[in-house]
């Protein structure tokens, strides 16, 4: 299974370090050339700035490649940051990136860095797991596909809809791989999906 | 508060790869946010001035940094004398993202660096070797950089921080367990980080270049050099197209690696700034703290 990681900034490599208890091939993705020389199952967009990797997205040639990938259904996970690159609506700023995912989303929700904090709470499906949100944002509102995961305090902070998952925390900076898990199988079940579909 | 100190360093992880600006003023600010930059760090003046001022440089106008804040959604940064704890609770106050304890400004202190572990903020601070760096993570540090000499354009310094840190981990990480005990007591520092770098072959937090970064390929060269992001400061201001000059700084940083990129975003960047080698300048601001 190859997992794609977008490396253009930010916290790529613990997605990288986490996801090496599971039998999946990493790929950092910076430029053009690592999306066109490999087959992704799921690709993961890490925590960071997501002023900075929106930019850079565009300014590689990143950004329309991986769009029509996502909307082909190529499985998505995104921590944080990747929460926002994600979002159809971004409450408190005029730009959005991909726009595919039918959220309401809030940047900077807790505030500056004082308000970054840790928790273990409720993540439907796998129990208690530790949370640790930086400068987190949150989800004010959702669609109606949405399959909402998790919520603290009344904020939506983990939601699914289709083949894409994301969190305002971040699992990869604790050493609770569960939605790394989680996402690994819904990397498998979209890829059984695809085979049934050939077999048809 | 050990809660506190692991999302501080979280903070400084998602830092990683990305470019940290100085910046003077809002406009500025907003110039280094469009350009790519992962945070900014606000200062009256930049060391290439504050070098030709002279003087004592102190903590920033409060008002100053608050009217940067606004403007822009990336990580606020701002700096601290060596050791002006005052000058700290103040920059903690102001909700400050993350303060600089810096050898740049005029240190209030030449023997004690502020006692980091008693503050909520997180702290960066310079190291021209592994047992500074270690010794500025015991206080509290959360994150390192290297004390390249501000305001020069000359990357010499930052260099040869990089790496003699590196160089020291790669010797840490060769030796006998039993040999720990002894590395410890030289660097004057808890055997438990000691034993840190031994198990993991790094420092126990993100290590950035600072100092005399200027072009697209200083920053990669430092990159290279196992840098996990970079500080620029004199850097972009003072050249001819900062907007242009800071836009290829960030690419350079992602693609480190990719020479026939480097050369491409090295065209055309109009003037790099002046800068003075080291050995013309008079104050050597890394040897501020040790």
């Amino acid at each position: 299974m190859n997992i794609g990681v977008l490396a253009l900034q930010g916290g790529f490599v613990e997605h990288i370090r986490m996801l090496k208890e599971f039998n999946v091939n990493c790929i950092e993705i910076r430029q053009k050339s690592d999306i066109i020389t490999h087959h992704f199952d799921g690709i993961i967009f890490p925590g960071g700035e997501s002023s900075v990797i929106g930019k850079l997205l565009r300014e590689l040639d990143l950004f329309e490649p991986l769009k029509k990938m996502i909307e082909c259904g190529l499985p998505v996970f995104g921590t944080c940051a990747g929460m926002i690159l994600l979002a159809k609506h971004i409450v408190n700023d005029q730009r959005t990136h991909f726009g595919v995912l039918d959220i309401h989303v809030r940047r900077n929700a807790y505030g500056k860095q004082s308000g970054s904090f840790k928790t273990i709470d409720v993540f439907k499906g796998l129990g208690k797991i530790p949370m640790v949100f930086i400068r987190a944002p949150y989800i004010e509102k959702v669609g109606e596909n949405i399959e909402v995961l998790s919520v603290i305090n009344n904020n939506i902070v983990a939601v699914k809809q289709n083949n894409i998952i994301v969190t305002s925390f971040h699992p990869e900076l604790t050493t609770d791989s569960s939605v790394h898990r989680l996402f690994i199988s819904v990397i498998q079940a979209s890829n059984d999906n695809k085979l049934q579909k050939i077999d048809v | 508060m050990k809660d506190r100190s692991e999302l501080n360093k979280n903070l400084a992880q998602m830092l990683k790869g990305g470019v940290i600006m100085d910046v003077t003023t809002p406009e500025q600010a907003i110039i280094a946010e469009k350009a790519g930059a992962c945070a900014v760090m606000a200062l009256e003046r930049i060391p290439a001035d504050i070098r030709k001022v002279g003087g004592v440089s102190r903590m920033s106008d409060p008002k100053m940094i608050k009217e940067i804040q606004n403007v822009v959604s990336i990580p606020v940064m701002a700096k601290t004398r060596i050791g002006h704890f005052v000058e700290a609770q103040i920059l903690q106050a102001l909700d400050i993202d993350f303060i600089d304890e810096s050898e740049v400004l005029s240190p209030a202190d030449d023997l004690y660096h502020i006692d980091k572990n008693k503050f909520n903020a997180p702290f960066v601070c310079g190291a021209k070797d592994l047992g500074e760096a270690l010794r500025r993570i015991e206080e509290g540090a959360s994150m390192i950089r290297t004390k390249g000499e501000p305001g020069t354009g000359d990357i010499i310094q930052a260099v040869r921080h990089m790496r003699q840190i590196n160089q020291q981990i790669r010797q840490i990480q060769n030796m006998r367990e039993d040999e720990l005990f002894n590395t410890a007591k030289n660097l004057q520092v808890n055997i438990e980080l000691v034993r840190y770098i031994f198990i993991n072959g790094k420092l126990p937090v993100v290590n950035f270049a600072a100092g005399g970064i200027a072009t697209p390929a200083d920053a990669a060269l430092m990159m290279q050099l196992g840098a996990e992001g970079v500080f620029v400061g004199s850097g972009i201001f003072k050249s001819g197209d900062p907007a242009k000059r800071a836009s290829a700084i960030v690419k350079a940083v992602t693609n480190f690696k990719d020479t026939n990129m480097i050369a491409e975003l090295s065209e055309d960047l109009g003037e790099a700034m002046v800068g003075i080698n080291d050995q013309e300048i008079d104050l050597l601001m890394s040897q501020r703290g040790t």
